[in-house]
């Protein structure tokens, strides 16, 4: 029987868990974006860091996103230290920066005390949500669910992301209305940000 | 292979190419046979000798006579003289300063004398499209001794010992890696992830070769492939036969087309000696190699997306755990090291791993390639044993700053790394000193920096060229750096704001820290280190809108000395967009509104008459 400890809690499993996992069976809660249980992890927005140390050098301690990070015996997570709460905040600051329309980002920002304004933010969150250049508006965080879902559930190719970096985008291949696309709506389904709407043909 | 007088090692790497050394060495060859000396002499072309800056180059065996800058024109004069009548062309050679006697030997030439050279033994002296050549000089004796005399597991004691760390630039131990590995479980699960259908046998277990050399200026694992390819193919065979893997792949970047050629020939004749395939060398070990080619995403240098590339799939970073030793390409264990790790592995096992642990410092072992560029004047590939000082690389190797103007930095890491000043200057090269210095080793690049370069414009640079070359994946990288690059912009531009420093550092901090693999883990790096040691080059361009060194664009004017200006001209005649005006010997002045800051009239005038400000 393997042993983790969560937040000062201890928790004993057998099977194959991810840190997410654990959390949640200690009913832990821990914010997450690009995540889907349906889906294989995929660790890409950082929404879920979480500090985790190994027993032997408890001093020693990572970010690691916690769903994708594989739960190990001896292992101590914190999930709500100044430093993971900080880098949380700066994730939903870039987001927010990037989404300022986006309700289910606004709400996530609330609950972790970001406010659109960036009041009473330190200078990055100040930088990020007063002075940093407005763009193109979008609601999309590019967490890939949507494009993850129609190649892993019907198998369907029909969204693929285009570009790197800030240019990054999610299309049909080709931008055009994908011929393999069965309208069946998982992709709406499993955007966090309501991005995706399905129109009746 | 026949006995001449003369051997006359023509560099045949990709700078002294560009400079046309094939043209030389078809002006030796007809020399030669014109004067009929074709059979006592050889012309071999060979790979990269290292010292760039002065090619095309051509070594004179078995005298080590060294010829530089060679032009078609100069081959008629020093075949009659060196060849027919004994006299060695001293205007050919190498020459320290205008005042000084040229130096006739490669050995004494100071550029070579503080290299000590492992991974680039054969650099310059064998013809890298000659197998028979490579064997000759002791090649294939390494896998022969493994794959007759060790085990696997004596050949991964031995590696460990010797103490090599990963040149890729992360320094991880080189026989701990395979030994994860070749101790790795297969996995039987055909579901794994990154199995695409085309399903491997249980039992595979694959090594790759990273070739992909991505960093600005760094041409370490080019110059390899292009000189000694056979190297890298034996340190992958010891490699292949320690893990137990099954088929290796070699990774190569598709910018380098004579690498590749070179590296396909040496597969094929490898192929034909029975090196590579079934059965090799009679014993029971098997093992071949494809070779990949990268189609220009930087971030491929990083393992995990480079598996994704050679399976296919986007190149994206994989979270690890798992590790590539457990599942890598197809979701079977593989091992990654990079082209100067494997090229180090016959070496060892040659000699042994007391000797190569006996060069180096404490923790780090043995040699670094590293290519030094930028404002230094032997430019040029260098192998220095590991714990030598920056100073000693930039001055006694490098021959220090042109034109007499003052060193400030030299950047060691790529967009990874830092920027070391020159108090700095004489840490050791090791991998945890050039970490506490705000560097990293890195695969070896080395840019050297003097006065008239701009530390913002620096980090401005290398941020522009992580924020393109990140894949958009994680949240902080895309976004992130992005954000960073608007900052330095405005920085740049006359319009940063008290706290911008601040800013930089903090958001650089998170970015290090939540950023998913190891490009956007280093990106604010460059930022980093030129805030830590030139911190009064951003105030001035935040508080003064003064660019020190007079390059960002935005924040400085040119204007011309009435006291020296000589109304020569030459500043009217070159200026792209005529906006200089004055009388022939009378003193020119330039239109403010018109001129584009190209900086065409500063470097044309002879008299320093042209001011930046």
């Amino acid at each position: 029987m393997a042993k983790i400890n969560i937040d000062g809690r201890d928790l004993e499993f057998e099977e194959q868990l991810t840190i997410l996992d654990a959390a949640k069976k200690l009913q832990i809660k821990i914010p997450t974006l690009c995540y889907n249980e349906h889906l294989a992890p995929y660790g890409g927005c950082r929404i879920c860091l979480v500090e985790a140390a190994t027993q032997a050098a408890p001093q020693r301690s990572r970010l690691v996103p916690a769903c994708t990070a594989p739960a190990a015996d001896g292992m101590i997570v914190v999930t709500n230290s100044e430093r993971v709460l900080e880098s949380r905040r700066f994730i939903i600051e870039l987001f927010l920066s990037r989404c300022p329309e986006s309700e289910q980002i606004r709400s996530m920002a609330a609950e972790m005390g970001v406010q659109p304004d960036g009041q009473n933010l330190d200078v990055v969150g100040q930088y990020l949500l007063q002075r940093a250049p407005k763009r193109e508006a979008t609601n999309c965080i590019l967490c890939g669910l949507c494009v993850r879902v129609c190649q892993q559930i019907p198998e369907r190719f029909a969204l693929s992301l285009k570009e790197r970096g800030i240019h990054r985008k999610v299309t049909p291949p080709f931008e055009k209305v994908a011929e393999s696309c069965i309208g069946c709506g998982s992709c709406a389904y499993v955007c966090p940000t309501k991005t995706i709407t399905v129109e009746e043909a | 292979m026949g006995n001449y007088r003369f051997n006359l090692l023509v560099c045949a790497g990709t700078g002294c190419v560009s400079n046309n050394a094939f043209k030389v060495k078809a002006a030796l060859e007809k020399e030669i046979e014109k004067h009929k000396l074709q059979e006592e002499i050889q012309v071999i072309s060979t790979g990269c000798n290292g010292f760039c800056a002065n090619g095309p180059i051509m070594v004179v065996k078995p005298d080590d006579i060294f010829y530089q800058l060679l032009t078609e024109e100069d081959i008629p004069g020093l075949v009659e003289e060196h060849f027919l009548k004994g006299r060695p062309v001293e205007k050919l050679m190498y020459t320290p300063a205008k005042d000084e006697h040229p130096i006739p030997k490669m050995s004494d030439i100071p550029f070579f004398g503080k290299q000590q050279l492992i991974a680039l033994s054969n650099r310059g002296l064998i013809d890298p499209e000659n197998i028979d050549e490579y064997i000759a000089l002791g090649g294939y004796q390494a896998l022969a001794k493994v794959l007759t005399k060790m085990t696997p597991e004596q050949v991964i004691e031995e590696i460990q010992t010797a103490g090599l760390r990963g040149r890729g630039g992360a320094g991880f131990p080189t026989g701990k890696k395979w030994e994860f590995c070749r101790n790795a479980l297969v996995s039987e699960d055909s579901s794994a992830p990154g199995n695409n259908g085309n399903s491997p046998s249980a039992a595979d277990k694959y090594i790759i070769c990273n070739a992909d050399e991505g960093d600005p200026g760094a041409f370490m694992d080019r110059s390899i492939v292009e000189s000694d390819p056979h190297a890298l193919l034996e340190g992958m065979l010891i490699g292949a036969y320690a893990i137990g893997a099954t088929h290796g792949f070699i990774y190569i970047r598709g910018e380098y087309p004579l690498a590749l050629e070179r590296l396909t020939q040496a597969l094929e004749q490898a192929r034909e000696y029975g090196l590579l395939g079934d059965e090799i060398l009679g014993t029971g070990f098997s093992f071949d190699i494809s070779v990949s080619k990268g189609a220009g995403a930087f971030v491929c240098g990083e393992e995990t997306s480079l598996i994704g590339s050679l399976e296919g799939k986007l190149p994206e970073p994989r979270v690890r755990p798992p590790y590539p030793a457990q599942s890598g390409y197809m979701g079977k264990p593989t091992n990654i090291n990079n082209v100067e790790t494997w090229a180090n592995v016959p070496h060892i096992i040659n000699r042994g791993a007391a000797w190569f642990s006996s060069i180096g410092t404490e923790t780090s072992k043995g040699t670094k390639v590293f290519s030094l560029v930028g404002k230094v004047n032997n430019t040029g590939l260098v192998e220095v044993p590991m714990g030598i000082t920056m100073r000693e690389i930039v001055f006694d190797i490098g021959g220090g700053i042109p034109d007499g103007k003052k060193f400030k930095a030299v950047q060691t890491g790529g967009p990874s790394g830092g920027c070391i000043p020159e108090s700095l200057l004489d840490t050791p090269v090791d991998y945890e000193s050039l970490v506490q210095a705000g560097s990293i080793m890195g695969s070896g690049g080395m840019i050297v920096m003097d006065e008239g370069n701009c530390m913002v414009e620096v980090a401005r640079y290398f941020v522009s060229f992580t924020q393109q070359e990140s894949c958009g994946k994680c949240t902080p990288c895309r976004e992130g750096t992005w954000h960073m690059l608007n900052i330095l912009e405005n920085i740049s531009q006359g319009k940063g704001q008290e706290g911008d420093i601040e800013l930089l550092e903090k958001m650089g901090r998170y970015i290090k820290e939540t950023a998913l693999c190891g490009l956007g883990n280093t990106a604010p790096n460059p930022v980093l280190t030129t805030i830590r040691y030139f911190r009064n080059e951003y105030e001035a361009h935040i508080r003064e809108k003064r660019c020190p060194a007079g390059v960002c664009k935005a924040l400085i004017t040119y204007s011309i000395d009435p006291e020296n200006c000589t109304g020569c001209t030459a500043c009217a005649k070159n200026c792209p967009v005529a906006c200089i005006s004055g009388e022939r010997k009378q003193t020119h002045v330039i239109n403010q509104e018109k001129c584009i800051k190209c900086g065409m009239c500063y470097s044309v005038c002879n008299f320093d008459a042209v001011r930046v400000r």
